[in-house]
């Protein structure tokens, strides 16, 4: 091969700019897996919110990064050494602009949202909170935004608190101003509850919490895949989510912060990358985001989740939302329609996640007997057992949307829970 | 894989109706079997008569899914009056059915118990399928609490 063939091998992928004006059904074919059938079904893909699928685009720069760019970053002197640090930064301005981040400093690269917690906690919980202290955490959160403070809480003696819930799962905000006091030293809430579907009011808590000078750690999860997110608006200190969620790969998340909390807060991990001078007397870190980005990161995942955003950016979030909320109106209103069917989670403002029973029957029976009529949904506690056992289920089954998903993916989720029904009688 | 093989009247059945349910008051094995992903719980309760190794009565209580219910209610059925040893080879056999290591055909010991094959074609229902098994193979071992996961996870040595 002559050097020119080589380089043509491979040629880097098309992409998209702008699919504002694309059908939902020419965006839907970009996303390969869903092409495909399950026991002779067509997949209707319905497991959103535990992980989204990735449309072709992002694929092919993972490819592209792999097979044109990939080195280490941040040190080489070497052109692909270059190339590789420039799309790993790249995409951390991605990043910053897509959630309004003041500066792309202040978005730290984690495995994925529940890093980014631990992160805090490590880094902020543990130099700050002492023996007597709060933290307050709510009843909607996954179990990745209470586990890591009741650590915390173990460790040094402090005390968890919980904004709790109404039977529509929605958060009885008007508690808060009992729960915090000056012991309060951190808030931490979900934006979007991933069990249930309720999107909290956290501009509201943030207020709240603020007034008495607490910091709070917004888990936006399952909000930054469905909704314009503003960290700046939201005046959020702390803000949390995964890649994989948002159509981008596994391994790959971020973690907002207040520059001058992250500027306050130890290390996480220590290590290369994260320095500016080690001797055996004493080690100087690195300024933000790298003090926090220990050891060679996840280069390839960080590049994917950079093509991501720019996926969804060339859609528009306002028009995914919208996109969203019109099959929830769909799916809620046909399952609604099924007699048998008990949805869980009935706030006024959800994002596309239907959490439900069906009565009598287990929701693992539900998920399987869906799933040979090729309906992916999820069965179990979500990760979110305090959840359950306030409404007094072991497990539900949620189906969650996603903008590719379509009315034919509603309709087959009905035809198979009528299976359920004709099946267990 | 065809819906009916895994859901079958009998299971389905036992699931409705499921047989030796409830408490054994006189009962001197007991056994707790938790599955703390799913919430599935199971309470096995044996009398077993000492002198002769057998299983004089079994009850189970709890709840759970279609298949773990029925997979306790037939159990039961199968195992009373049968020696501690054959419950022990019963529970062996029917363990390996499930994950694929025995074939249940020309087996004449599992009999009924056959209807469960078809759930080791689906790996993420078959400890739905083994929890009461096992609990109960905790209950005569004297051993009071069980889990499909952590330290005492029957599949921990898979």
């Amino acid at each position: 091969m002559t050097l020119n063939e080589l380089e043509q091998a491979v040629a880097e992928p098309r992409t998209h700019a702008d699919r504002s004006d694309w059908t939902w059904e020419q965006i839907r074919a970009e996303f390969p897996v869903l092409r495909q059938s399950i026991d002779g079904h067509p997949l209707s893909y319905l497991d959103n919110a535990a992980s989204s699928q990735m449309p072709q685009e992002v694929i092919d720069r993972l490819t592209w990064y792999q097979s044109a760019e990939h080195s280490n970053v941040h040190r080489g002197v070497h052109t692909l050494s270059q190339k590789a640090t420039d799309a790993y930064e790249k995409a951390r301005e991605k990043v910053a602009r897509f959630i309004n981040a003041p500066d792309s400093a202040q978005c730290i690269f984690t495995r994925g949202a529940t890093e980014g917690v631990n992160l805090v906690m490590h880094g902020w919980g543990r130099k700050f909170v002492e023996e007597g202290d709060e933290i307050i955490v709510t009843a909607l959160e996954h179990h990745a935004n209470i586990v890591p403070w009741q650590m915390l809480c173990e460790e040094k003696g402090a005390t968890l608190k919980v904004i709790p819930m109404t039977d529509a799962g929605e958060l009885v905000v008007d508690e808060l101003p009992t729960l915090l006091s000056d012991k309060t030293k951190m808030v931490c809430v979900s934006h979007v509850s991933n069990a249930l579907g309720t999107v909290n009011p956290v501009e509201d808590i943030i207020e709240q919490a603020h007034a008495h000078g607490v910091p709070v750690l917004v888990d936006g999860c399952q909000a930054v895949p469905h909704m314009k997110v503003d960290v700046q608006a939201l005046d959020a200190d702390f803000y949390v989510f995964s890649g994989h969620k948002m159509c981008g790969p596994t391994g790959i998340g971020i973690l907002y912060g207040k520059r001058e909390l992250l500027e306050a807060m130890n290390p996480f991990m220590g290590g290369g990358d994260m320095i500016r001078t080690v001797t055996f007397e004493k080690t100087e870190y690195a300024p933000i985001p790298h003090k926090f980005e220990a050891g060679t990161p996840s280069i390839l995942a960080v590049v994917g989740l950079g093509a991501a955003i720019d996926y969804l950016e060339s859609i528009g979030m306002d028009r995914i939302a919208r996109r969203e909320a019109e099959l929830l109106e769909y799916a809620t209103q046909r399952i609604e329609e099924l007699d048998f069917i008990r949805i869980l989670g009935t706030a006024p403002n959800k994002a596309s996640v239907i959490s439900f029973e069906v009565l009598g029957v287990h929701p693992h029976d539900v998920g399987t007997i869906l799933d040979t009529e090729g309906v992916a949904i999820r069965a179990g506690h979500h990760c979110a057992q305090p959840v359950m056992d306030r409404l007094g289920v072991p497990a539900t089954a949620r189906a969650s949307l996603a903008f590719y998903n379509n009315k034919d993916d509603v309709d087959a989720l009905i035809g198979a829970l009528q299976t359920v029904k004709d099946i267990f009688g | 894989m065809n819906l009916r093989n895994l859901y079958q009247e009998v299971i389905l059945d036992h699931n409705k109706n499921p047989r030796n349910f409830g408490e054994l008051e006189e009962a001197n094995r007991h056994a707790q079997g938790h599955n703390p992903l799913c919430g599935d719980s199971y309470e096995i309760a044996a009398l077993v008569v000492d002198d002769e190794g057998r299983i004089e009565d079994i009850r189970f209580s709890g709840k759970g899914c279609a298949i773990s219910k029925a997979a306790a209610s037939m159990m039961t059925q199968h195992v009373k009056g049968k020696t501690v040893d054959d419950a022990e080879t019963l529970i062996e056999e029917f363990r390996q059915m499930l994950t694929g290591k025995l074939d249940p055909e020309g087996n004449d010991r599992l009999r009924h118990l056959k209807v469960f094959a078809g759930v080791a074609q689906r790996p993420e229902r078959v400890k739905c399928a083994v929890l009461p098994w096992h609990t109960l193979h905790a209950a005569l071992e004297g051993q009071e609490e069980i889990s499909t996961e952590g330290e005492h996870d029957p599949f921990g040595e898979e």
